[in-house]
């Protein structure tokens, strides 16, 4: 496992390095197309690594709060969904870290991440649609998933890639928007500047920069992202000795069609699968952040065992690449895939309802039997001790 | 006086190598007992769980006194074992009664269907889960353990300052499979 985190530190920082020379060299031509003063060149580099810098250093001390906030994740209590605590309590004692903060996030789209800077301040978030969908398996299947990411030490590594991605984009935007501007006011005003050959021709380079930098970080982001999910899916069935469930519960969220309305394009790399793709449409490989749904799946299932061995085995076999896992990784063991905890899936009428339960849960409403056999949700704002069954009009107390 | 300089300079390069293993060995004794400890949660957890999931069901299994009994005998036979060796093997015999009641428990929808029951049987299972995966991390220790124990030169300081060897927490394969099957269909 050392190994594992080893060699992605040391991706994480060629990858660093590499988002770090684009960033500075696109900071740098950008200068020297303002103006032929060598100083400029300089001058462009420094602003675009203090932009860097303080993206870097607003997302190091609060990203997973911020993330946390932009998908609207709740943080809830174990009587809100008991099997989802037990599952993380699982999977933590599993992977031998601390057990990390739960979220749930009131959407009926099925998908969950993982976040936070180090394993001492992880957290989870899943949303209503995942808890409602799946059973006790695929459940632990989908944490196993995001613990492996944390065990791993994804997280600080996507975060920092995602926020040089960022940088890149956003000094990118500024430069080719007042490029557009500039030129419409420049119309309008004297022609009188005369700018020699060389410096327009630094100005076609500098365009062609701030177009293409962004896509080059965007592709070097992509590439090692769905590296990370191929390796978190292999955690999972190591942790769950598994694979069926982590399968099942993929297979299920692809059937899924209404789009996760919290996510966007900066978080989507963080969630288990791409909230804003379906898997219909034939994504070209590049440019996804995740691998295809049906791959992942047809790997799990090829699996003869529940090791990584196991994993890079099934993968080549489906794939015919190379294997994601470092070979650092590979060491001969032998996991036994366990069997079936034996619970049913859950019926898809049952899945609709659940779904609207634990999002009534999360909301702080609380249920009450009645024994005339309706179910009462109270609202969080309702402070009496009673309420009054309306089809059998019995008193009852919360 | 040369012999003697470099007599205690042997005897002091002796006592910092056997307090060096002895400082190894003793950090190792921990990790195992705290392993341990985390198992012991978990099977205090079970044992805590089982008296209200009987105390539910018997009033919907009238006619299962024997599968219920042999419960929660298990149950006290579990509590009392001493010792790791001793208590993985009451365990095994624990987590097959329990494996036995819940498969009769299949044929009362009524206590299927009971909210106070399904929760327990949740916590049951989880319970289990956490049993089999902390067994892992304890196993691995007392490998490490005894491993260390067992080979020179730590076995001469081992032995000096009486390290006992550790057994392993191993559930017979029959009581490992008996991880209860819980079904919660609707």
């Amino acid at each position: 496992m050392w190994e594992q985190i080893r060699a992605n530190k040391r991706n994480s920082i060629l990858l660093l390095v590499l988002m770090a020379a684009v960033l500075g060299l696109l900071g740098w031509i950008i200068g020297l197309s303002v103006s032929p003063d060598p100083m400029a060149g300089i001058f462009g580099l420094v602003v675009a690594l203090i932009i860097w810098m303080i993206l870097a250093m607003v997302s190091f001390a609060g990203g997973d709060a911020i993330f946390l906030a932009a998908s609207k994740a709740t943080p809830v209590t174990k009587d809100v969904h008991p099997q989802l605590f037990n599952v993380v309590e699982e999977m933590a004692i599993a992977a031998q870290l601390p057990v990390p903060k739960i979220y749930i996030i009131n959407d009926p789209a099925p998908n969950a991440f993982a976040t936070g800077r180090s394993p001492q301040s992880a957290s989870v978030a899943v949303t209503a649609g995942l808890l409602g969908r799946l059973n006790r398996d695929e459940l632990q299947g989908v944490i196993g998933h995001e613990m492996s990411h944390i065990l791993h030490r994804d997280i600080l590594f996507v975060t920092m890639a995602g926020v040089m991605l960022g940088a890149i984009t956003l000094i990118s935007e500024i430069f080719l928007r007042s490029m557009f501007y500039s030129s419409m006011g420049r119309r309008y005003s004297s022609r009188g500047r005369d700018s020699g050959g060389g410096q327009a021709l630094m100005l076609i380079i500098a365009i062609i920069a701030a177009v293409l930098a962004p896509i080059m970080a965007t592709l070097l982001y992509f590439a090692l992202s769905r590296k990370r999910e191929y390796l978190a899916d292999a955690g999972s069935a190591r942790l769950t000795r598994y694979p069926e469930g982590l399968a099942g519960a993929l297979e299920k969220i692809s059937q899924n069609t209404t789009p996760l309305s919290v996510a966007n394009k900066v978080t989507a790399p963080m969630y288990i699968v791409n909230p804003l793709q379906k898997e219909g449409m034939k994504l070209s490989d590049l440019t996804s952040t995740h691998p295809p749904i049906s791959e992942r799946i047809k790997i799990l299932r090829g699996m003869a065992g529940a090791s990584f061995v196991d994993y890079s085995d099934a993968f080549k076999n489906a794939t015919k690449h190379t294997t994601p896992i470092p070979s650092s990784a590979l060491k001969q063991e032998t996991v036994q895939i366990r069997s079936a905890s034996g619970q049913p899936s859950v019926s898809a009428k049952n899945q609709q309802r659940n779904i609207g339960d634990i999002m009534f849960k999360t909301s702080g409403f609380r249920f009450v039997d009645c024994s005339c056999g309706l179910k009462m949700k109270i609202p969080p704002n309702y402070k009496a001790a009673q309420v009054q069954c309306p089809r059998c009009s019995q008193i009852l107390s919360i | 006086m040369g012999i003697l300089i470099v007599l205690i300079v042997i005897v002091v390069l002796l006592v910092m190598f056997v307090i060096g293993i002895y400082n190894s060995l003793v950090s190792l004794r921990n990790q195992v007992a705290n392993a341990w400890s985390q198992i012991d949660v978990q099977l205090k957890r079970r044992h805590d769980l089982i008296p209200n999931l009987i105390e539910t069901a018997k009033g919907y299994m009238q006619h299962e006194r024997g599968t219920l009994e042999a419960v929660t005998n298990a149950r006290s036979q579990a509590m009392g074992a001493k010792g790791v060796a001793e208590s993985a093997k009451a365990e095994g015999v624990l987590g097959k009664a329990l494996s036995k009641f819940l498969l009769t428990v299949e044929a009362y929808p009524d206590l299927k269907a009971n909210q106070n029951f399904l929760s327990l049987q949740e916590e049951l299972s989880s319970t289990e889960n956490k049993i089999a995966f902390s067994r892992q991390a304890y196993n691995d220790q007392v490998l490490f353990y005894n491993n260390k124990i067992q080979m020179f030169p730590s076995n001469v300081v081992a032995g000096m300052f009486s390290f006992a060897k550790r057994d392993y927490f191993e559930i017979e394969d029959a009581g490992e499979k008996a991880v209860p099957k819980v079904s919660f269909g609707n």
